[in-house]
């Protein structure tokens, strides 16, 4: 479907139309929101678009609340740490799976890929309960525990992709210059997957930062919240009375560093999206 | 030809090194708590402490099943994914059409369109509960201002207007994942079977008919697989939206609810293993669907 310039001007008009359309669709509610995090709560019914006054203080009183700061604090640790550690055993095991001989490789994948669109609330009160065994329940350790539910099977698909579309000439001439195979992996394969551990990783990131179901579920006092928690919990003097400009701001500063990562990142998020999915 | 052997040898062992620990990982994170939830589905399993579990055969499952409120969560949950998913089809493959042809300015609507599946689903259900606020919401503001409705709508108070509020947010967040996947799948329809096509004097509508939507289809079915999965279990925009709302409660909340308002683990388990087969259901017929259509 490329566009040729033999079409009609009114067929042209009617495409930058509908390219205005979709960009006003997917833009219009996060910029809506931005505005609303500087507004000031006495103007917070206004429909202009740029708003009359700016305002740091939804900003101000956000950073003063000890909830968001801890919040932001502990998503910021659940996450890393649930990254790090997917990274770590999935490109290990997806190195086996793309690059070694192994006899079970077929079912190993299959299920693997099975695992990457495992329903997580399945299994809700088993980790609810296993978690208490292990007293890990309200834990940061207990939540990075369970996210591995989607992070690593994920990761190991992804790796494994990577791995298998790297030249097999590369490792051949090291083996045949006497590298054991944890050497081929560690000093050829490794670097060359940079690419693949970044994009896996930020979506892995993405993942586990927006996470909401365990959190919710898994940690119950203010010092183990993660913030997409915290933020749902964002109340006003009555029910009745939500702090929109706080919640708009806290939003914004839970969503801005994803936003900047997604827009520097493009086409390494896009291609690990895909990767997989359209493979098949 | 010994090295050889040799090196076989000592990679088919690294391997088992290596696959072994993300095994165990899974194994700890799934495969043992899906065998748990599994065993508590047929106990009288109460997390108080006190209580200790006793067998109760598919007693849950009965009660479950015979629970109003859990058909209407599946009907609440069925509604959503079904209408979700079909606008997210339909509106992913427009914008990767429109994405995928040459114009000014292509690169940034491919930005534009990742942001709102960048934004957390918290976030985005605060945003769009904040645009539906039934006083100061920008769409109740624009709507009286306009002359269009009579007075201020309280959106997500009745599930006739809240249903829809919520699958709009869903259709905006996910509609990128959608066109993300099908862009790439559209970039694997080869240029000279449309050139083929138009020297042939083919329309626009036939070429789209012909060579666009047979050809994307097993990129289409996989993500539409991928989205149905992910939209059966919605939990996060309709908690944040309207949470605590009995009658627009979805199966995740509904089972949620049992484990963690009720502290139920056996009905809370029994419900995971009935959202665990409807969910396997629409695998199959679609696992069915896509064979039927490609061989």
């Amino acid at each position: 479907m490329k566009e040729q310039d033999s079409k009609s001007p009114l067929l042209r008009v009617l495409f930058y139309l509908l390219v205005v359309v979709i960009l006003v669709f997917n833009l219009f509610p996060f910029l809506y929101a931005i505005v609303s995090s500087f507004r000031p709560n006495a103007d917070l019914f206004s429909t202009d678009l740029f708003p009359k006054a700016f305002t740091f203080l939804h900003y101000d009183e956000i950073f003063k609340d000890s909830r968001f700061v801890t919040g932001l604090i502990n998503s910021i640790i659940v996450a890393g740490c649930t990254v790090l550690i997917s990274l770590a055993l999935g490109s290990l095991c997806a190195y086996a799976l793309g690059r070694l001989p192994f006899r079970f490789k077929g079912p190993v994948l299959y299920i693997v890929l099975t695992m990457t669109m495992f329903p997580q609330i399945s299994v809700l009160s088993g980790l609810f309960v296993m978690l208490k065994g292990l007293n890990l329940f309200n834990t940061r350790q207990g939540l990075i525990m369970t996210y591995l539910i989607f992070t690593l099977p994920f990761t190991i698909w992804v790796m494994t992709q990577y791995f298998r579309s790297l030249p097999r000439e590369l490792e051949e001439a090291a083996y045949v210059d006497g590298a054991s195979p944890l050497e081929v992996f560690w000093k050829i394969l490794l670097p060359l997957t940079v690419p693949g551990l970044v994009s896996t990783g930020l979506l892995a990131f993405i993942a586990a930062w927006n996470e909401f179901l365990f959190a919710l579920t898994f940690t119950v006092t203010d010092q183990m919240r993660t913030v997409p928690v915290v933020i749902s919990q964002f109340s006003g003097a009555t029910s009745y009375e939500q702090p929109w400009g706080a919640i708009m701001a806290a939003s914004m500063v839970v969503t801005i560093p994803l936003v900047i990562l997604v827009m520097i990142f493009q086409y390494r998020i896009v291609a690990g999206l895909t990767a997989g999915a359209v493979k098949g | 030809m010994a090295k050889e052997i040799d090196l076989m040898e000592r990679q088919r062992r690294l391997a088992w090194y290596l696959i072994v620990p993300a095994v165990l990982v899974v194994f700890l994170v799934i495969g043992y708590p899906l065998i748990q939830v599994l065993v508590y589905s047929v106990l009288k399993y109460k997390l108080d402490g006190v209580t200790p579990p006793s067998f109760v055969g598919l007693g849950n499952y009965l009660f479950i099943l015979t629970d109003s409120d859990f058909w209407h969560a599946v009907a609440i949950t069925l509604i959503f994914s079904v209408c979700s998913v079909t606008l997210e089809a339909v509106l992913g493959l427009t914008v990767a059409m429109v994405a995928n042809s040459n114009f000014k300015g292509r690169s940034f609507l491919r930005i534009a369109i990742l942001i709102p599946w960048a934004i957390p689903t918290v976030v985005s259900s605060k945003i769009w509960a904040w645009m539906f606020n039934d006083i100061y919401g920008i769409v109740n503001v624009l709507l009286t201002n306009l002359h269009l409705i009579p007075q201020k709508i309280a959106f997500l108070a009745t599930p006739i207007t809240a249903v829809p509020v919520i699958i709009a947010v869903d259709v905006w967040k996910t509609t990128p994942f959608m066109s993300l996947l099908l862009l790439a799948g559209l970039g694997l329809i080869p240029g000279d079977l449309y050139e083929a096509a138009s020297i042939d004097g083919a329309t626009a509508v036939k070429k789209f008919f012909s060579i666009t939507l047979p050809l994307v289809m097993p990129t289409l079915l996989v993500a539409l697989i991928f989205r149905t999965l992910d939209a059966l279990r919605v939990f996060d925009i309709f908690y944040i939206m309207v949470g605590g709302q009995g009658n627009m409660a979805t199966m995740a909340i509904y089972n949620q609810q049992w484990l963690v308002s009720f502290l139920d683990a056996g009905i809370g388990s029994a419900a995971s293993v009935i959202i665990l087969i409807i969910i396997m259901i629409f695998v199959i017929l679609y696992t069915r669907f896509s064979k039927t259509s490609f061989e």
